[in-house]
């Protein structure tokens, strides 16, 4: 634990611009510029999400200006095949990689982590500074591929081997496209493994006195079990990239076997394994999936608990649980696999801990829910969020029970129920979980209220929407629709067109819906009410920072001490229904966990 | 407001619910000797998720509707059994439901990939390439002759690489660009990927497994109706993977002998 007595200032505030705002080591503008990018990812791969859903409802209309971002991709403004399929594969990617780890992760992480632990700083500022910056190049690299003579990768985000293997000879933008998006993952490995050691050490070293584990609020639980996380699926992912393009460049084949004829060419490589590109994908692809949501189960439960007035009935098991669900992420990745022609034996080894997971998932639930019991629950814009959260999980999770399953699986796989199931728990329960920490934390971050009545407005749009979006895909996946289809060709989804162009039509009225928050986030910034130093009447310790936003150093002359769990609400306090983490003040019947 | 979200809560999940009761947009009918326990299992789970989801949602409304809002003079109250409560029930419902799913699961997985096939089941290859599938029927000798790689060659339709001038094996066999099975007679499907990994999917068969480059897989499975149904790819094999499909004709015996000997006629 950090003794604060000794309390050394860890880098002094910066004086030039490029200091202050560019190559910043403070870890509150290292989060915004998370905040910033994911933002800017975010737009992107909305836009190309509308895209997408234009063509799938109507396939052969000509999307006026498209040909704009590919000239050979979109020829008289219609989508090609291989155009869809770069477009989705890049949608994936940067909703993925630099949206849903980045946004929740690393931005909320960066800027909230050091506050509630009560340190000035992260240990290693330059490994920060450097994380961001390797991470952003990272996606400029994957966005320089819709430069390249070929245009992006169309080979999904899973980059399935032998297709990502073995050069442009098996597509168009197989060849740089493939060496880009691979460069492009690397990079972003790197940063978030820097990310990583620097939050797990955060968390371990930097806390100031009193600040015991138990008393650390369950957003920081959130992001500590992530890196954790992030340490060993991002470790297994950047070799596996490298090796991808390696395969590429240096005449390698690592992921390509003998005998693969490509356009009646015999393709000059021997002894590699596709599989053995799967396991180490879904190795890092399932844990992917926690590393999305565990950030945001631990913000939800945090917005949720000050909203609430109470806490939540045990903070232990709700950590107890996001930390099972990170154990048992690794022992389940094979349900991916459950038809790629790995021993069925495996399916079965693979679809038990699956089933299990669901354990600690039901939990987390049941907490949420039982906790809402009694409480005295504020609606307000975060809370809202975080409410639709817990719905979105609720909805997501129970598709998964199919999902689990060989048998049912067989059905299912790579069909619109999987994109459905994926959608509602890491993509828009992860979204909901980003909004509900933006409009709580936006008052600390930008010491500005963002407009309540145009949150509102977001969220009922985005709640409705996300459900006419996501829950009919849902429906084609039972009726057999395959996933990654530019066109509906078969005859038994022609009559799915119909739901198709209603998802359309949702999906185009909630993407617009997000101008909503964007405008509000932007109009806010500037000319937003000002903030007081602790608008929602919180306890943790980002509340007790002397100024809002906080100082340079956070805790301006001397680190704060914590004398209590983070939640003590619903008790007499001198500030009302509460007591802060930082109040020396003794509270009557509080249990204290530490 | 918080009741106006409770209401949605509840109309939202009641509305997804009901295409599901319905059966409005469902699996194709099962035309397999091995679709039941699959469908019997997807039902088991449906309804368990379903419960679970309905419960889960309309539970999250009611505590919205009611715990909202700062109702002076009531104060902070806390689930009787607290989380003890909450982990037990998660542990014994969730717990004995994954374990009724596992144990069923289980034995429905086991009736396809834990058997062998029949001693008389019917060989019949499959290539995968991009963007087609081709079946060979290994023809009066019942072998398949050896494929080299080196000679496959679309433009002269040698789809496998056969070598018919030097492996008599070859000679007999049969390449096709739609798969004709015999009703009620078990096939023994050998998959065979020639480029990237494809799929072969049979909504009506309850059949989906992937081609592996490398690595040659095997099926079994017996149709039970006669009709047409397609078989797609659905594992992303490059720019027309959307349009990869071929056509199963399930027909009587007699039907299928003579499909066969009119292919072999036009080989």
């Amino acid at each position: 634990m950090h003794d604060m007595s000794a309390h050394v200032t860890q880098h002094a505030p910066p004086t030039s611009f490029i200091r202050k705002h560019i190559f910043s080591l403070d870890h509150k503008v290292i989060g915004k510029q998370y905040y910033g990018m994911a933002l800017l990812a975010a737009v992107a791969g909305m836009f190309l999400s509308w895209l997408m859903r234009i063509h799938l409802g109507w396939t052969n209309y000509a999307i006026p200006g498209l040909e704009l971002l590919s000239k050979n991709g979109a020829p008289g403004n219609v989508m090609t095949p291989e155009f869809y399929l770069q477009l989705m594969t890049m949608h994936a990617t940067i909703m993925v990689f630099f949206v849903l780890t980045t946004a929740p992760f690393a931005a909320f992480g960066n800027y909230f982590l050091p506050i509630q632990v009560g340190a000035e700083d992260m240990p290693f500022p330059h490994f920060n500074m450097m994380s961001f910056w390797v991470t952003f190049a990272g996606f400029l690299v994957l966005m320089s591929s819709f430069f390249v003579p070929d245009g992006p990768t169309l080979g999904g985000w899973t980059q399935y081997a032998p297709l990502s293997a073995v050069g442009k000879v098996s597509g168009p933008g197989q060849g740089t496209g493939v060496i880009l998006w691979a460069t492009s993952i690397t990079l972003f490995c790197v940063g978030q493994l820097l990310g990583a050691l620097n939050f797990i050490t955060t968390t371990l070293d930097m806390r100031t006195r009193g600040m015991s584990m138990w008393r650390l609020p369950l957003s920081a639980w959130g992001w500590f079990i992530t890196s954790c996380m992030g340490l060993t699926a991002f470790a297994v992912l950047m070799p596996a990239c490298i090796l991808l393009i390696l395969d590429h460049v240096a005449g390698t084949s690592f992921f390509v076997p003998a005998n693969l004829v490509i356009n009646d060419q015999l393709q000059p490589h021997s002894g590699g394994s596709t599989l053995l590109w799967q396991h180490l994908f879904w190795f890092f692809g399932h844990p992917e999936v926690y590393i999305a949501i565990v950030p945001g189960m631990g913000m939800v439960s945090h917005v949720l608990i000050t909203n609430m007035r109470k806490p939540m009935l045990s903070h232990r098991v709700l950590v107890y649980s996001m930390g099972a669900l990170a154990v048992l992420s690794y022992m389940v990745y094979g349900h991916h696999m459950f038809v790629s022609g790995m021993n069925p034996v495996s399916s079965l080894a693979f679809s038990f801990p699956t089933l299990v997971i669901t354990i600690p998932s039901t939990i987390l639930v049941l907490i949420w829910l039982g906790s809402l019991y009694g409480a005295k629950l504020r609606i307000n814009t975060a809370s809202l969020f975080a409410l639709g959260f817990v719905s979105m999980f609720i909805s997501g999770g129970v598709s998964g029970f199919f999902l689990a399953q060989p048998s049912t699986d067989i059905m299912l796989h790579a069909t619109y129920f999987v994109v459905g199931h994926f959608h509602m728990v890491m993509g828009v329960a992860a979204m909901f979980g980003i909004f509900a920490g933006t409009y709580f934390w936006f008052p600390k971050m930008f010491g500005r209220m963002m407009n309540e009545t145009l949150g509102k407005l977001h969220f009922w749009l985005s709640f409705v929407g996300a459900y006419c979006i996501f829950m009919p895909f849902h429906y084609l996946g039972l009726a057999g629709n395959v996933r990654r289809y530019q066109a509906f060709v078969n005859d038994y989804t022609l009559r799915l067109i119909p739901v198709h162009r209603f998802i359309t039509v949702a999906a185009l009225c909630t993407g617009a819906a997000q101008l909503i928050f964007l405008y509000n986030l932007i109009h806010s910034r500037f000319w937003g009410e000002p903030a007081t130093d602790n608008p929602w009447q919180g306890t943790s310790l980002e509340w007790s920072t002397p100024t809002t936003p906080p100082p340079h150093n956070n805790f301006g002359d001397k680190l704060p001490e914590v004398f209590h769990d983070p939640y003590q609400y619903g008790v007499e306090g001198s500030t009302g229904d509460y007591v802060m983490q930082t109040s020396p003040e003794q509270i009557k019947g509080a249990i204290d966990e530490a | 407001m918080a009741k106006l979200v409770a209401v949605t809560i509840v109309v939202i999940a009641i509305i997804s619910a009901i295409p599901i009761l319905r059966h409005t947009w469902w699996m194709a009918e099962d035309i397999s000797t091995h679709g039941a326990p699959i469908d019997e299992q997807m039902s088991e789970t449906m309804a368990e998720a379903g419960i679970s989801f309905l419960a889960s949602q309309i539970l999250l409304a009611y505590f919205i509707w009611r715990f909202s809002g700062s109702r002076p003079g009531e104060k902070i109250k806390h689930l009787p059994g607290g989380a003890k409560a909450m982990v037990w029930a998660a542990i014994l419902l969730v717990g004995t439901e994954v374990m009724a799913l596992g144990i069923f699961g289980t034995k429905a997985w086991a009736t396809i990939y834990f058997t062998p096939p029949a001693a008389d089941a019917m060989p019949i290859q499959v290539q995968a390439g991009q963007f087609a599938f081709y079946f060979r029927y290994p023809g009066p000798d019942g072998k398949f002759g050896p494929t080299h790689p080196d000679l496959i060659n679309e433009g002269t339709q040698n789809f496998f690489g056969l070598d018919q001038d030097h492996d008599p094996d070859s000679k007999d066999d049969i390449v096709t660009a739609e798969m004709a099975i015999p009703i009620n007679h078990e096939i023994h499907l050998l998959m065979h990927a020639k480029d990237v990994g494809h799929s072969f999917f049979v909504p009506e068969l309850r059949v989906q497994q992937d081609f592996v480059p490398g690595l040659d897989l095997s099926l079994h499975f017996t149709a039970t109706k006669i009709g047409r149904y397609e078989i797609v790819c659905t594992q992303l094999c490059g720019l027309g993977h959307y349009n990869m499909k071929a056509y199963l004709s399930v027909k009587s015996q007699s039907d299928f002998d003579d499909w066969l000997k009119k292919q072999a006629a036009q080989q």
